[in-house]
Formats: C-alpha cells, sequence, structure tokens
C-alpha cells in the first residue's frame, strides 16, 4: 500500500508542479501575512507569548488556505470518480496525507525561517524541543487538516466551511503547540514540556486512527 | 473466458424521499452484454455506480464473484473497467502519463505492447504525449476507454459508451465491446438503439420503480 500512496503523492506533486494550484495561494498568504504583522508591530520589541501566538496563528491560517486543496482540486476537476476506480480509500487517504505532510513542512519551515529573520523576538533557546514540537506540530496539523478536507470535499460553501470545522479540532493542538513554543523561547528543559509534548503526540496519534477508521465512509457516497 | 459473475439482489436505491429504483434482481454468471435502459432520470448512472462499488444502496446488495470467491469492495476497482461521459482524467497531464500513473497507483506493471495496442485501437496513438486538456471531447472518451482496459478487467461498465463519438469512434467501440464480450461480462447502459442492440438482454428501470 505505501508503495501504491507515495505514487498518488508524486502525481499529487506534479500536478501542483503543472497547475499551481495550492502553492501560488499559500506563498502569497505567507508573504501578505508576515508583511502586515511586521507593519504593525512597527519598532515594539513584543513578548515571547504572543511572538508564539502569532507564529501558529499565520500556520494556521496558511494551512487553512493550502490544505484543503488535496481533496477540493480533485472534485473540482471531477477526478474523485477516477480515484474511485484505481485505489482503495486506504491508498488514497495516506497518498493524500503524504502530500499535505509535504505541503506543511514546506510551508512552516519558509514561515519559520522568515520568523527566524525578522522578528526580534524569535528567539529559540532549546533547539530541540522546538524541533519535535515543529516536526509533532505539523503532523497533527496535515492529519486534521487531510480528514476535514475530505470531508468539505463535496460541500457547497468549502471555503467558509474549511476553517469553521478545523478550528474546534485543531484548537487543542494549536493551544499545546504556541505553549511548547514559548517553552522554546523560554529555555525551558525537555523534562519540564515533556506533560505538553504528550498531549500532541497523544493528539496525533488519535487523529491519524480516526482518520483512517472513517476515511471509508467520507469517501464512499 | 473468465469465471466471473455478478449478482444483484433486491437492489433499492433513493435518493432523500425520491426513489429511484427498487427491488433489482439480477445474474450474470458467463460472458455477456447485458443492457440497462430508462429514461432520462431513470437511474441508469446511479445503477452503474452502484455496480461498481462507488456508490452504497440503500437496500439490497451487488456480489462479485471471481472463481466463486466473492471479491471484497475494497479490490473491486481491480476487476472492473469504467467508461462514462462524467469520468474525468487528468488534463494536465498527457494520455501516456495518465496510464502511467494510474498503473503506478494500482500497482500493476505498464503493458507498453498493450497499451500501444490499444491507443493504436482507440487512433490515439500519434496523441499519446499532447496534454489531455488538448484534446477534443470525442479524443476523451476514446481515452477513457484505454482507462478502461489496460488492467484487463473481468467486467466491464460502459455508461453511455457512445456520447461525443463519430460514426468511426462508434464502430470501434462496437467491434471491442463485441470482442470483449466473447470473453468477460460488458453492461451498457444507454438509451442509443445502436447500442442497445448489442446486448443480449435489457434491463429496463422503468419496471423498478
Amino acid at each position: 500500500m505505501i508503495s501504491k500512496s507515495y505514487n498518488l503523492c508524486i502525481k499529487d506533486i506534479k500536478s501542483e508542479l503543472r497547475t499551481r494550484y495550492a502553492i501560488n495561494a499559500l506563498v502569497m498568504f505567507i508573504l501578505v501575512a508576515i508583511s502586515v504583522i511586521l507593519f504593525s508591530i512597527g519598532n515594539e520589541k513584543i513578548q515571547p507569548e504572543l511572538t508564539a501566538g502569532l507564529y501558529w496563528v499565520v500556520i494556521f491560517f496558511s494551512a487553512m488556505s493550502g490544505l484543503s486543496r488535496a481533496f477540493v482540486s480533485e472534485e473540482e476537476k471531477g477526478t474523485t470518480l477516477t480515484l474511485h476506480l484505481i485505489a482503495t480509500p486506504d491508498t488514497i487517504f495516506s497518498g493524500k496525507l503524504f502530500f499535505n505532510l509535504i505541503l506543511t513542512f514546506f510551508i512552516n519551515i519558509i514561515i519559520t525561517l522568515l520568523y527566524a529573520a525578522f522578528f526580534e523576538g524569535f528567539v529559540v533557546n532549546n533547539f530541540i524541543l522546538f524541533l519535535v514540537t515543529f516536526i509533532f506540530g505539523n503532523i497533527g496539523l496535515a492529519i486534521s487538516s487531510t480528514i476535514i478536507a475530505s470531508i468539505i470535499a463535496k460541500a457547497g460553501s468549502k471555503g467558509t466551511l474549511y476553517p469553521v470545522l478545523s478550528f474546534p479540532i485543531l484548537l487543542p493542538l494549536i493551544l499545546t503547540c504556541v505553549q511548547l513554543t514559548i517553552f522554546c523561547f523560554d529555555g525551558t528543559s525537555f523534562d519540564n514540556a515533556l506533560y505538553e509534548m504528550a498531549i500532541v503526540v497523544s493528539y496525533d496519534i488519535i487523529m491519524v486512527t480516526i482518520s483512517y477508521l472513517l476515511f471509508d465512509f467520507i469517501w464512499k457516497e | 473466458m473468465s469465471n466471473y459473475s455478478l449478482e444483484i439482489k433486491n437492489l433499492t436505491k433513493n435518493f432523500g424521499r425520491r426513489l429511484i429504483f427498487r427491488d433489482i434482481n439480477y445474474l450474470v454468471s458467463s460472458a455477456s452484454i447485458v443492457g440497462i435502459s430508462g429514461n432520462n432520470g431513470s437511474g441508469k448512472s446511479t445503477f452503474m455506480k452502484i455496480i461498481a462499488g462507488v456508490l452504497s444502496p440503500n437496500k439490497g446488495e451487488v456480489i462479485h464473484s471471481l472463481n466463486g470467491k466473492k471479491v471484497i469492495n475494497d479490490k473491486l476497482f481491480n476487476h472492473i473497467g469504467f467508461v462514462s461521459p462524467y469520468l474525468v482524467l487528468y488534463e494536465e497531464f498527457s494520455a501516456e502519463e495518465n496510464l502511467i500513473i494510474f498503473s503506478k497507483i494500482r500497482g500493476i506493471n505498464y503493458d507498453s505492447d498493450y497499451i500501444k495496442l490499444l491507443f493504436e485501437k482507440m487512433n490515439l496513438f500519434n496523441r499519446r504525449r499532447d496534454a489531455v486538456k488538448t484534446y477534443s471531447s470525442g479524443m476523451k472518451q476514446r481515452l477513457k476507454y484505454l482507462f478502461a482496459l489496460m488492467h484487463k478487467p473481468e467486467l466491464l461498465l460502459l455508461d453511455e459508451p457512445t456520447s461525443n463519438l463519430d460514426n468511426e469512434g462508434k464502430e470501434t467501440v462496437y467491434n471491442l465491446v463485441n470482442e470483449y464480450s466473447k470473453d468477460q461480462i460488458v453492461i451498457i447502459a444507454s438509451n442509443e438503439e445502436q447500442d442497445l442492440k448489442l446486448c443480449g438482454d435489457i434491463i429496463y428501470l422503468e419496471n423498478y420503480k
């Protein structure tokens, strides 16, 4: 199944590179969001808590503007039936999840680099904790965004429905990641952040399990 | 000849309160051509999608069996070839790229000799490296036959098989269906008299309301 999902992911990457369905919108969103925040802050030095919050706000909304494309683009192009006829639901979900993982890591690395370059308060004092938070936070974000994208793909007002559905599901992940990012700025040790880390890892495990269990029902009309 | 059989038991489908069809029972156990006919909106495409396992019925079941063993729904796509006007292939890729991608996702070998034969049969060989978005609607319909046949399925589902095709294309499809039905089961959903002439038996959906 993994090689089939990998091939589906490669198909999505090639398709994305040819159509630029998500990437252009995402890059523009990141540039505009970070520019507006920078202009509004001006010369003021903002607190680490606020920096961490703004960092995850940009990550959340960039995910909202790009990650739904995995399923929405298939629905808009009318190729959903084609997918039904070439692969099992598990293969399709895994393929779309791989694609969203790559996209999430790609955009969030750009966001992190821009924050590190332009925000004075974005100083990471515990790099290992930041790296682990970044990895597990992004995995959770990609899993939740993928399953929600599959739910909203057939709906009429996809654009509105996606953030509305995502907000309550992603809230525990985002809040915990904000707290962990504050710990990274503070230089809190890994041991003292274990409780929050356990929440993020558990969130990822729960979401991936639920997603694979539910996708069959969502996928089939 | 393949030992594929299709059994339809008490098949019923509603969309909300609207009944599409009720209690269809049918058995196809040997290579043949079965027609599905009915007025516009009578549920031909819905019926085909249920047979293909893409849509769930409200009541009843469709049992696909190969060599006496029931084929599970998740593996159904390996045994089915599907052609319809609402089937869309990836327009940003060429015809050949589409077929290579499909074979990789299916996890089957890309049989280039067989695919070349199909390209030639459907008169698309010279345009195989062009993006599908540059194809006419008739060419896209021809390409769907390659998509349906590339994995040599035991059951061929053709919903409006000759839509958008010119006379030469229709003739090619009729020859192909006749040839294929010697060994496999073909189900055709159509209102075209010429299409239904190929069928040994016809299910009229109006009789199941």
